[in-house]
């Protein structure tokens, strides 16, 4: 009787997972171009609905009912599994995310958690990792050399990146002793002095700055830099193949941010006489706005600078704070 | 007349040579320029204005066919031919200066006498296929009876449009409901021209 209900209660968590982060995903895509156009003193999106708001649903229209093209000399199997898999793995991710403290509802305790399994940290960065494999299977299968180049560049930069932020993640990891977020969250119970900002203000910058690489958001956008290699590896992708990719891009916002804020920024801990859940809401929400505020400022860095950046500056420092925080523990 | 100082193509001695930023010479030299820009802070200042201009909110768009710009009198767009304010009559006089000085050769027109012996323009043309929009003709027009617009929404379907007399000549509804307008633009009179009307020095 218990396992059914935790089955049906974990399948329903599961759904309103899904659909809220896919919402929120499409929805994210109508607040970037508005947040984009007001830095850059335009409008944005103004007809479909009052200001703007309907576009949302226009542009999913158009990618529903868009002929699904699969171009000549494509590998087949490959290139129609490819956004699949990106999508996947980044709502996968979001399975370990706790994103707000437990309630009760008639008397039943719900844990907004899909899953709270005691390597969740390790596990969301695992399932994030796999969808390095969607880029690389839409390069390899399309058929295109930008798609190729494109794919060859997100794997580069999601694998240097993947060290970053590995290690960066480390020296808080050390000081907590769990890998379940919601121990890590429960850490910083103590209100705004106890974040982990304070206590790990370069692991909190190189996981930001690797956060930025592994969503392939501006500064490091090179996986899709339009002028270079047109649309990268998802070129040849049209109709909703290519939402598909576009809803794991901005599923993996969601979860970098969530990461962030619960890793760093005290989690979903009431602040002062604010509640949890609205802390949460606010923290995530900034940092949705910090990527479109940087994409807005920032111009993007050649390849070259990415690995340099990477391997030379961030991987050291990342170890010398985990050398520093183990002298410091012991 | 001396041509050496035209044939010079150096800029003038008023332009400043960039030669760029001076390359870092030693391991130390770069580490410096490293550290100088790692916290110089530039980045944020790009971030704070963005921020500000998000924050001002002074937008800039124009939604086009809701809104539309108002077009400086010197703009030169598709011709008019006005009437004169007093009797409601053409201005045009027929004395063929526009078709004379039209460097495109577009202008055309036919004069007659009428009844009344008085010079009658039958035909007014301007191929606007040729056009350039130079505005000689609105400029050498002794009357101000051929002005230029200020319409920029000339698409049609006809290659014709907007070019006969009928079309570009004010409609007398229009004249008599008073929304005829002095044209202030190229070639007209300035506003303070009645300060340099003289008498004729009959001394000559």
């Amino acid at each position: 009787m218990i396992e059914t209900a935790l089955i049906i209660e974990t399948v329903v968590k599961a759904v309103i997972a899904l659909a809220v982060i896919a919402g929120m995903a499409g929805f994210a895509t109508f607040l970037e171009r508005k947040v984009l156009a007001f830095m850059q003193r335009r409008l944005g999106p103004m007809h479909v609905g009052p200001y703007g708001l309907l576009q949302l649903a226009a542009d999913g229209i158009k990618l529903f009912t868009k002929e699904d093209i699969i171009p000549q000399n494509v590998v087949k199997p490959i290139f129609v599994i490819a956004p699949i898999i990106g999508a996947v793995s980044a709502f996968v991710a979001i399975a370990a995310v706790p994103y707000f403290p437990q309630f009760t509802v008639f008397g039943y305790t719900i844990h907004p958690i899909i899953s709270d399994i005691n390597v969740g940290l390790l596990f969301i960065m695992g399932a994030a990792s796999v969808g390095m494999y969607g880029p690389l299977l839409a390069g390899l299968s399309s058929h295109n050399k930008w798609s190729l180049l494109g794919g060859a560049r997100a794997v580069i930069q999601l694998l240097s990146f993947e060290v970053v932020s590995g290690l960066s993640i480390l020296a808080p990891l050390m000081m907590i002793g769990s890998l379940s977020l919601i121990d890590i969250n429960d850490y910083q119970i103590g209100g705004f002095s106890s974040w982990l900002v304070w206590k790990q203000p370069l692991a909190f910058v190189l996981f930001a700055i690797a956060g930025f690489a592994e969503t392939n958001r501006t500064p490091f956008d090179l996986v899709e830099f339009e002028a270079e290699i047109v649309s990268g590896y998802a070129t040849e992708y049209s109709g909703m193949r290519w939402g598909l990719f576009f809803i794991g891009e901005y599923a993996n916002m969601i979860t970098i941010s969530a990461l962030v804020s619960i890793i760093f920024m005290g989690g979903y801990n009431p602040l002062w006489i604010i509640p949890g859940a609205i802390m949460m809401l606010v923290k995530v929400s900034f940092w949705i706005f910090l990527f479109l505020w940087v994409r807005a400022a920032w111009p993007h860095v050649r390849p070259d600078q990415l690995m340099w950046v990477c391997w030379k500056v961030l991987m050291p420092l990342a170890l010398i704070n985990i050398l520093i925080t183990g002298i410091v523990l012991v | 007349m001396e041509l050496r100082g035209f044939k010079n193509r150096n800029a003038t001695p008023g332009y400043i040579y960039f030669e760029g930023e001076s390359k870092p010479q030693d391991a130390w030299g770069r580490f410096k320029r490293f550290a100088d820009r790692a916290v110089k802070g530039e980045l944020f200042v790009g971030l704070w204005i963005v921020l500000r201009e998000m924050i001002r909110f002074n937008i800039h768009t124009v939604q086009y066919p809701a809104e539309k710009l108002q077009m400086s009198p010197r703009y030169r767009s598709i011709h008019k031919l006005l009437r004169l304010f007093e009797s409601g009559y053409e201005r045009c006089i027929g004395c063929g200066l526009c078709e004379k000085i039209c460097i495109s050769n577009c202008i055309k027109m036919d004069t007659k006498v009428d009844e009344k012996s008085r010079k009658l323009v039958s035909q007014y043309t301007i191929n606007f296929g040729r056009c350039i929009f130079c505005g000689y003709c609105a400029e050498v027009c002794p009357e101000l009876a051929i002005v230029h617009g200020d319409d920029y929404e000339h698409a049609s379907e006809q290659r014709a449009h907007f070019g006969l007399k009928e079309d570009m000549l004010t409609p007398l509804d229009k004249f008599k409901a008073k929304k005829q307008k002095e044209f202030p633009g190229f070639g007209a009179l300035s506003k303070d021209a009645d300060k340099f009307v003289k008498k004729t020095p009959l001394a000559y």
